[in-house]
């Protein structure tokens, strides 16, 4: 291992990033690359654990005492090679995940964690420099014949594509957008995640073998019974795009929408592309409220910040959460107020805040009206009286989190049954009711992190690989 | 116990004694040498021992020449016939068989009649049964002797011939100890039983008959493991008694066994067909040793020669040893490996009587010659009271040397005198150099690269290589020539129990030595140890021709691919080979391997048969449709093949294989029969490694340089804590015990290995290869060209399983901080659903159900004080987590451990807040670091520790930077330098020398419980068993998975059992002997729940630790960092900054205790225990889990760890009664009631006080009493002086405190002065003494062993060992043996003569002043860790000279005044020994102090 002593001279240095000044002016990625002197001596506070909890805290089981090493020492091909390993896309976990990894890091217990993401990013776009990044063509001998059917493009059915790809079916995604990415194009600011990332990584899995067809609305184009015929497997990664609402006086007014409405908008118009939307939502010189307090509403709101809003707020229903986490808490992840380079940029939060209806005029909000919330001793969030207020708004965005995967026909016509969490229900792992059925994602656990989704896509793929031939050598 | 019931097995019966002989030079047969025999017997009784009855004996017995007028007056009486003195034979027989059908007699007149020679006759030996236990006298035989008379021939072809009746009359028997021949001999007979020494002469009334008389008497009184005691164990054997262990036994066996078919000999001609096996079975190491030199010598080699052959001396390193006694000593070497081992061995064949120590010394062998021409050798001086003016000479054994006394030409020989003749035999030097060839010396082979079908990559996986094997194993020991250490021992599954496919590598454990014989220090002790091997075929061992040494010699066992095709294409008939594959057919799926090795090693036969010296098996070319046998399974298959084909020794086997690249596989390799292994794939792996980032600055040629080094330095360690010195001697020597794998499989193959649970067979292990075969050639096409990650050493979310993970850890602290007991649940049932599915043995385990309601249930508060906390030392763990984990178990009752680092002495009073951070157990380990008399008695139990579970059979390490100024101020040390401690005990060697320090530490503290740690391997309870009779009051046994510091890789991975096994082992034996009452029993290691605690209590243990759960609870995540000081929570760290990161509390502690003792009672509440007594040694309420769906597990049969032993009426199954350490009998009594005046009040004391050999431990009492009064300090000095004369016994001036001075006027034995703690020592010979003092032995072996202050000045040589690990003592001596200051940290040692070799080994402090007459010492010292200067500095001279004028005052040396009168002129001949590490500490002190000033 690179340096044992190293978490002792080097302190944990955050990511760089653009200046706020400069960065809200436009939609690229917010985050500098570290000088790679600097990267080094981070990865060198990784003390190499016996029980590296980083590894088990990644749902990928990312190999991340190994890579950090490699990366300490510059052994970057390697680091990269260590890393696809468990990871299909970490250019997507390296700027989009949360790094539960960080939170599980042994010092965190008493110190600031390894900088993990920063130098997963690192390796991969050291990588793609170097040309390191080739599409790895399934010899024809060992395709099998077999044809799988990935419904949806986000980054579960993508890795679930590539390692059913690898295993020598012909993978076929089938995504109902007029562009492959899911949440990662249209979900997902550009600030995040530029679009071209997403392009990249796709053009690679084409050049593998890799089919794509967009605008497919399965159960209409293919109909539920085309896709049976034509696939011998059929992977579910629909993910859980249903927004939750409010079913609070006021709500059908004007100026109140579902944040993935806004976000598909902008990421469209930041795309160039047509919104093609009945109703425009722009926060463009408006007075903004943002409800929730997730990473769907940190993305409302650096959008706001970049549209130019008047001003913006961001409440949430409970009280604000501490700055540090208990000490019960390690290695799980923290109830702590997370702030997002979004929140630096501006805006107000605020907690504790319970919407009790809208108002306006002209059939447009011009209201909120809320009332402060209290926690009963039994753990409840309740309005605690006397405390009402208003607050002015014209644009009201609801970021309250997803109910699970939007039920279309096709959903209807399998009939696999749902969770409780609103999402496909599943058995034994990732199958469902129907033996060559699989799901994986958001569509099988509800709304949860992009590394899950592509550890789910990477399960999924060595269970169906199995369904097909008997056995399945696909990590996983 | 019924044999296969249980887990004893008598195979691991040891045995260890006192022996001695008296012979006289002029060859008079007379009565006194018989008594002096007997009574030498008297006064070593106290190394022998007995069992649950007091009154039986181990054994012992006498060997003496045929009284020919006693015989012949007995056999007139009953009208027998004796031909002339010398022309009969006369045998003792003891019958044991109840069968009408088996008359001995019979037999032996027709066996007699059938070899030309008459049975005269028999004698019923009169006997009083009355004179022996009950026990003995329950199994006594029928002892009778018979009369053959001689016709025709000489002498020596009538003993060949009486050697050929006996072996016939075994072979007839069936059970060859229901007529069991104890001598039958033309020159010497044995009386001998299982008799307490003292005892024999009231037994047998022959040997007190006034016509019983004989020039030489050899007599032996045997310390045994068990109970179970037979008649015939007793020695003397035929031609020897033997103190101490053949470690080899295994593979020496089987190596004769294999000879069998090439022996031809004309003295024998026909008849040797009737001696085989040549090695009867079943007997124990010493008979077995007998066989062996008794075959030998009767084949025409004399005694001495054969003895020299089998226990040869350390001749491999030794550059300094005379040419041609090297050439006789390799010559040998290819005739016949070593019986290696600790041993004192007497031999005689009735002319001569003589005796040998082992290569290493590791036994005590004192001689005395006195005025009228009497040689006595025994085990002590002081054996046979012998007037000090009547000595002449008085001397010892050294390692490796042989004296003989030959009574018919009148004549002494020392070793020089008897090997001398021995060497110009022949001329060994010119054969050699015509015969031999090294490896080195063959022309480089023409280029022939096998080339292999598939990738490197394809061939890892297929081998199941990992990133881990790469990164954590491989390339380290390639980067740095040694292989890597690790801590925390280990929490993965049991190979059996893993669903990974592992290597059969894996499925073996290492077996080690634990009190009945010592590991060796490799490193320290380098010069005995040998890697050197050769190839070629063995020659008939009863010849010596020219023939016999063609063979190639290479320097260790590991060949690289350039190296295999050298000896390929030597050809001659040294090495003409034949490869042989090893590999099967893929599509033959799982049954095609057992196959496939049915046909190899028909191949195998046919080839040897054809003329292959060498057999290459090798795996080369694995490709898609090709898989490979595993190849130890391939060695060890066709390894037994060959030795039941009788062809083994005509062939050589060398392993080609991919498969080889942990220390543990090529141990299991040579352990199996290879001699040599190539193992190509490791090497590719490094030469890729090369260019990696794993490895840096290292070319490929230097990296595989440096892990052919790594693995021998490994080798040696793992051959070395066995005991065994060669790797020659370990080859074939199967020291391994199989956890796993079938019994049939085990039978066929691995023939004669210790395995006990069953497991799987053939097909399983085929299915592993398949699997791993598949995932190399039929793998998809991943997105990473790389290994699996591994996971065997850290934890991987996709490797193997640990215990210690994250789902386990988390909650554990959760609920030791919150309380809460549902938390607690989380964690416990993490582990016992985990374990039952795939962890350890214990998951396997069932529990008979009767509930009681649990309110019943003896409360926690009770159970707690079963626990404790593991040995961890202060030093391996910061004071923090020490002191934490005192106070914890001293508020409940519990106990903590010291471990082996001492103990601050403010911690012996109570806090203000009545908080104790006392550790109540304090151990004593083989550092001795900080065991002073204070230490001693401020403990509660005083725990030996002769093993631990992670690394057993080695010594701790603690790295020079977390010896901080605190610690090393408690250690006895230099803060900054690194501390080791030995693998053995330098004072103990044997089971007698055990019970030697229990006794001692038993004086110093009669309060406290004597305790011994062992660790579990096969035998592990006969050991116990030993331990019990040794009168320890409480014995630990380890599991293999404990806890560590720092420990290597493969040791903590390789080496031990779990301690399901070892503990239940314990408890049977213990049981079925009678002495489980006396003992209490506790077991560790790796426990972590009440279920754990439950079963370990139903198998037998009554106590409890715990090490890496509590440290869990204070905070530790198992970095695994320990051995590197860098732990990030403050445990296992000295580092300050550090060390403030530590969270942990008392109550997490008592928290997490109470929880597992909260479990304990809901499950006793389901089973009906009321109390925990109850429950101990219950197994029959454990039963095997029902449905295990694990598909390896299936196979594992638990019947042997189950199996109940039904207790004797009236005998305890748990502890119940205390032992009888015999302390009133102690001298000190006296003492100290005669020092009252100074233990009270400080008043001056002074007496004389004669002394004997029997009288032990003389001091230690009284310092104790000082300790417990005065503590360090002691008395002021000079306030109590006893002057002693006489021969004094082990351990005189044990611990001896300040304030005491001790003179000898004489001699005394073996650990003078172990421990001083600030005493003073002065010994010297007799005025009246016939011999000059500084050329004689004044005190014994391992003098001021663990010496942490005080003085000792010892006119005359000392034996091996002096002031090994001393850490405060300064000491003057006028000769020395082998390894002086060996691990000395501390103190000041001069020594006014000789030393032995490999002086100052490990030394990191201190100093040594040596006066270099000869100017040799240069080539003596060992240099590794210290430097030799001139005496020149003020402080130097003025220390130096004060010494001596005080060696003066206290001995009245002629040599010190020789020195001092002359001093100007010897002063330039001193030579200062200087320790690396002390001098660079002092610099760096020096250049601070001056950063400071300027």
């Amino acid at each position: 291992m690179g340096d044992v002593k190293g978490f002792l001279k080097i302190g944990r240095k955050p990511t760089p990033k653009r200046t706020i000044e400069e960065r809200v002016q436009d939609y690229r990625y917010v985050y500098e690359p570290m000088p790679d002197e600097e990267l080094k001596g981070q990865a060198s506070r990784c003390m190499d654990c016996g029980v590296p909890f980083c590894n088990t805290g990644c749902p990928l089981g990312n190999l991340i005492p190994d890579w950090n090493d490699l990366v300490y020492r510059e052994h970057w091909e390697q680091a990269i090679d260590r890393l696809h390993q468990t990871n299909n896309f970490p250019e997507f976990t390296g700027m989009l995940c949360p790094a539960p990894c960080e939170a599980a890091c042994v010092l965190a217990i008493n110190d600031k964690p390894v900088t993990i993401k920063e130098i997963e990013l690192s390796i991969i776009n050291r990588a793609f420099e170097e040309g390191w990044v080739v599409a790895r063509r399934t010899p024809p001998e060992r395709r099998t014949g077999k044809r799988v059917a990935i419904v949806g493009s986000g980054p579960a059915g993508l890795a679930a594509a590539q390692q059913l790809n690898w295993a020598g079916h012909t993978a076929v995604v089938l995504e109902k957008d007029d562009k492959i990415g899911g949440l990662l194009r249209y979900g997902i600011p550009d600030y995040k995640i530029e679009k071209w990332v997403v392009d990249r990584r796709t053009a690679i899995m084409e050049e593998e073998g890799v089919e794509f067809r967009t605008n497919a609305h399965v159960g209409e184009n293919p109909t539920t019974g085309e896709l049976e015929s034509e696939f011998d497997a059929v992977v579910l990664a629909v993910g859980a795009l249903q927004g939750r609402d409010l079913d609070v006086p006021g709500r059908e007014l004007g100026g109140i929408h579902l944040a993935m409405d806004y976000l598909v908008q902008q990421n469209r118009r930041v795309a160039g592309l047509p919104t093609d939307a009945e109703v425009e939502i722009s926060a463009s010189g408006k007075n903004v409220v943002i409800l929730g307090g997730g990473d769907t509403s940190a993305d409302c709101l650096g959008n706001s910040h970049r549209e130019g809003c008047a001003s913006v707020k961001v409440l949430t229903h409970g009280p604000r959460p501490p700055e540090t986490p208990d000490d019960l808490t390690w290695p799980d992840w923290p109830f702590i107020l997370h702030t997002y380079p979004a929140h630096e940029e501006g805006g107000e939060r605020g907690f504790s805040v319970a919407v009790m209806g809208f108002s306006g005029t002209d059939g447009h909000v011009e209201k909120m009206h809320a009332v402060e919330t209290e926690r009963t001793q039994d753990g409840q969030t309740v309005p605690k009286e006397g405390t009402d207020f208003e607050i002015e708004t014209d644009l009201v965005l609801l970021a309250i989190g997803f109910t699970g995967p939007v039920r279309g026909r096709l959903l209807e016509e399998m009939n696999l049954g749902y969770t409780d969490r609103g999402a496909i229900h599943s058995e034994n792992g990732h199958g469902t009711r129907e033996a060559r059925v699989f799901v994986a994602g958001d569509a099988r656990l509800g709304a949860d992190l992009i590394v899950t989704a592509i550890a789910e896509g990477r399960k999924a793929a060595r269970q169906a690989d199995e369904f097909l031939m008997g056995q399945s050598l696909l990590p996983g | 116990m019924t044999p296969g019931a249980g887990l004893y097995d008598p195979m691991y019966e040891h045995d260890a004694c006192g022996l001695g002989f008296v012979a006289r030079l002029d060859g008079r047969r007379t009565r006194e040498t018989v008594e002096e025999g007997l009574q030498v017997l008297h006064n070593l009784e106290h190394r022998g021992t007995t069992g649950s009855d007091p009154e039986t004996g181990d054994g012992a017995g006498i060997l003496t020449q045929i009284p020919d007028g006693f015989f012949r007056k007995e056999c007139k009486e009953l009208g027998i016939e004796l031909p002339g003195a010398g022309s009969y034979g006369v045998g003792m027989l003891f019958e044991t068989g109840e069968d009408d059908d088996l008359d001995c007699g019979d037999r032996l007149a027709e066996i007699c009649a059938e070899e030309g020679h008459e049975l005269l006759g028999f004698r019923d030996v009169p006997v009083a049964p009355d004179a022996v236990g009950k026990v003995a006298r329950s199994v006594m035989p029928r002892i009778r002797q018979f009369f053959i008379g001689h016709r025709g021939g000489d002498g020596a072809a009538f003993e060949r011939k009486l050697y050929v009746i006996r072996r016939r009359l075994h072979r007839t028997v069936e059970d060859s100890h229901g007529c069991y021949v104890v001598s039958l001999s033309s020159r010497t007979v044995i009386y001998k039983g299982l008799l307490k020494g003292r005892q024999l002469s009231r037994f047998y009334p022959d040997l007190g008959d006034a016509a019983f008389a004989s020039a030489l008497a050899l007599v032996h009184e045997r310390f045994s493991t068990n109970t179970l005691g037979s008649w015939d164990l007793a020695h003397p054997y035929r031609y020897i008694a033997h103190n101490g262990e053949v470690n080899t036994i295994r593979g020496n066996i089987n190596w004769m066994r294999a000879r069998e078919s090439r022996l031809r000999s004309e003295l024998f001609g026909e008849d040797l067909g009737k001696l085989s096996p040549v090695i009867l079975p079943g007997q124990s190491d010493s008979a077995a040793f007998d066989n062996a030199l008794e075959l030998l010598h009767l084949a025409g080699r004399s005694l001495p020669h054969a003895v020299a052959m089998m226990v040869p001396e350390a001749w491999e390193n030794d550059e300094l040893m005379d040419p041609e006694r090297r050439a006789f000593y390799q010559y040998h070497s290819a005739l016949m490996e070593p019986w290696d081992g600790p041993a004192a061995v007497a031999f005689t064949d009735g002319r001569v009587v003589g005796a040998t120590l082992d290569r290493n010394g590791l036994r005590p062998a004192r001689y005395s010659v006195t005025k009228d021409g009497r040689v006595i050798m025994a085990s002590e001086d002081g054996a046979l009271r012998v007037p000090a003016e009547d000595v002449i000479e008085r001397w010892r054994l050294r390692p490796g040397k042989m004296l003989v006394v030959d009574t018919e030409r009148h004549e002494l020989l020392h070793d020089e005198d008897v090997k001398k003749p021995l060497f110009g035999r022949r001329p060994y030097r010119d054969w050699l150099d015509e015969g031999e060839i090294h490896l080195n010396e063959l022309p480089e082979p023409g280029a022939d690269p096998r080339p292999e079908p598939a990738t490197l990559l394809q061939r890892q996986r297929a081998f199941g290589y990992t990133i881990e094997d790469q990164r954590i194993l491989l390339a380290p020991m390639a980067q740095n020539g040694k292989e890597p250490d690790g801590s925390m021992g280990t929490d993965t599954p049991l190979a059996v129990l893993s669903e990974r496919p592992q290597l059969l590598f894996s499925y073996f454990k290492q077996h080690f030595a634990q009190v009945t014989n010592p590991p060796i220090d490799p490193l320290r002790e380098e010069l005995v140890m040998s890697l050197k091997m050769s190839l070629g075929p063995e020659q008939n061992l009863f010849d010596e021709t020219k023939k016999h040494c063609r063979r190639v010699l290479i320097d260790q066992p590991v060949l690289t691919a350039v190296e295999l095709e050298k000896i390929r294409a030597l050809g001659d008939e040294r090495a003409s080979s034949t490869t042989l594959s090893t590999l099967f057919p893929v599509s033959a799926g799982e049954e095609g391997m057992e196959e496939a090795l049915g046909r190899l090693c028909e191949k195998a036969e046919s080839a040897v048969k054809g003329g292959s010296a060498v057999l290459v098996l090798s795996d080369r070319g694995v490709n898609e449709i090709q898989a490979p046998i595993p190849s130890l399974l391939a060695t060890a298959s066709v390894h037994h093949h060959l030795v039941r084909a009788g062809i083994r020794t005509a062939t050589t086997l060398v392993v080609e294989t991919a498969e080889a690249r942990e220390i543990h596989h090529f141990a299991l390799l040579v352990g199996y029969g290879a001699t040599a292994v190539n193992p190509y794939l490791a090497f590719e792996t490094i030469e890729e490694l090369a260019e990696s980032h794993l490895m840096e600055g290292v070319g490929p040629e230097e990296a595989a340089k440096n892990y052919v080094k790594a693995v021998g330095k490994g080798l040696l360690k793992v051959i070395s804590k066995m005991g065994i010195s060669t790797l020659f001697s370990y080859l074939g020597a199967q020291i391994f015990e199989a956890v796993g794998l079938s019994e049939g499989l085990i039978d066929k193959h691995f023939t004669g290995t210790a395995s006990r649970v069953g497991g799987v067979g053939t097909d399983a292990l085929a299915r592993e290869v398949l699997e791993r075969h598949r995932s190399a050639f039929a793998a998809a096409e991943d997105n990473a060209e790389e290994l699996e990650v591994g996971g065997e050493y850290q934890l991987r979310a996709q490797g193997q399983y640990h215990q210690w993970n994250q789902l386990s850890i988390p909650p554990l602290q959760r609920a030791v901080k919150t309380g809460n007991f549902e938390t607690f649940k989380e964690f416990s049932r993490h582990f016992d659903e985990h374990s039952e599915r795939f962890a350890t043995l214990r998951g396997l385990f069932g529990f008979e159900e009767n509930p009681i309601p649990i309110d019943e249930v003896e409360p926690a508060r009770e159970i707690v004080k079963r626990f404790t906390t593991g040995a961890m030392s202060l030093g391996s763990i910061s004071k923090e987590t020490h002191e934490t984990l005192a106070v914890a178990m001293n508020r409940i009752g519990g106990k903590s451990n010291t471990g082996e680092g001492g103990e601050d002495p403010r911690r012996f009073t109570p806090d203000e807040n009545g908080d104790n951070r006392r550790s109540a157990i304090k151990q004593v380990a083989s550092g001795r670091f900080g065991v002073t008399a204070e230490y001693l008695v401020n403990a509660d139990q005083l725990q030996i520790k002769m093993a631990q579970g992670s690394k057993p059979g080695e010594g701790g390490q603690l790295p020079g930077g977390k010896i901080s100024e605190y610690i090393a101020k408690i250690r006895y040390s230099t803060p900054g330098v690194g501390l080791i401690s030995p693998p053995p005990h330098h004072d103990i060697y044997s089971i007698e020398d055990l019970a030697q320090l229990i006794h001692d530490l038993k004086n110093a503290n009669p309060r406290a419980r004597v305790s011994v740690k062992l660790v579990a391997e096969v035998g592990v309870g006969t050991v116990a068993a030993g331990v019990a009779k040794a009168k320890a009051d409480h014995i630990t046994i380890s599991g293999h998975d404990g806890g560590t510091g720092a420990s290597p890789l493969s040791s903590i991975k390789h080496a031990g059992l779990p301690w399901e096994l070892g503990i239940a082992e314990a408890q049977q034996v213990l049981v079925e002997n009678g002495l489980r009452g006396r003992v209490i029993l506790q077991t560790d290691g790796q426990l972590k729940t009440g279920r754990d605690v439950i079963v370990a209590a139903l198998l037998g243990a009554e106590d409890f630790a715990f090490s890496t759960a509590p440290l869990v609870a204070t905070g530790c995540i198992m970095m695994r960092v320990c051995h590197l000081n860098t732990c990030p929570v403050g445990i296992a760290t000295q580092d300050p900054e550090l060390r403030k990161l530590f969270t942990g509390t008392p109550e997490h502690v008592i928290n997490y205790f109470f929880f597992v003792a909260e479990e304990v009672r809901e499950y006793m509440a389901s089973m009906g225990f009321r109390s925990f007594e109850e429950m101990i040694g219950r197994a029959d309420k454990l039963r095997m889990r029902e449905a295990i769906e694990h598909w390896k597990a299936g196979g594992v049969d638990l019947s042997a760890i189950l199996h109940r032993v039904e207790a004797p009426e009236g005998e305890a199954i748990h502890h119940s009664e205390t032992q009888d350490h015999g302390l009133e009998k102690a001298l000190d009594n006296e003492l100290i009631e005669r020092c009252g005046p100074a233990l009270d009040s400080g008043e001056e004391v002074y007496f004389e006080q004669p002394i004997t050999n029997t009288k032990r431990t003389v001091g230690g009492m009284l310092s104790g009493e000082i300790a417990r009064r005065y503590g360090n300090e002691g008395l002021p000095d000079g306030t109590v002086r006893i002057d002693f004369h006489g021969v004094a016994g082990q351990s005189f001036g044990a611990w001896l405190a300040r304030g005491l001075t001790f003179t000898l006027e004489g001699t005394t034995n073996d650990y003078v002065g172990k421990g001083l703690s600030g005493g003073r020592l002065a010994a010297f010979p007799s005025r009246l003494a016939g011999y000059s003092a500084e050329r004689n032995v004044v005190v014994g072996n391992v003098a001021l062993y663990g010496a942490t202050a005080g003085e000792a000045y010892f006119r005359g040589f000392a034996g091996e060992r002096f002031a090994v690990r001393s850490s405060g003592a300064h000491a003057v001596v006028e000769g020395v043996g082998d390894h002086c200051c060996e691990y000395m940290t501390g103190g000041v040692v001069v020594v006014l003569g000789e030393t032995g070799r490999n002086f100052a080994a490990g030394m990191s402090g201190g100093v040594a002043f040596v006066l270099d007459e000869a100017g040799r010492f240069e080539t003596l010292c060992n240099k590794d860790m210290v430097g030799l200067e001139p005496v020149e500095s003020e402080d130097d001279l003025e220390l130096l000279r004060g010494m001596v004028e005080r060696h003066l005052e206290w001995t009245g040396s002629e040599r010190a005044q020789h020195v001092l009168d002359d001093w100007d002129e010897i002063l330039p001949r001193f030579v200062k020994v200087m320790p690396h590490d002390l001098k660079r500490v002092l610099q760096e002190r020096q250049e601070a102090e001056l950063e400071v000033v300027s």
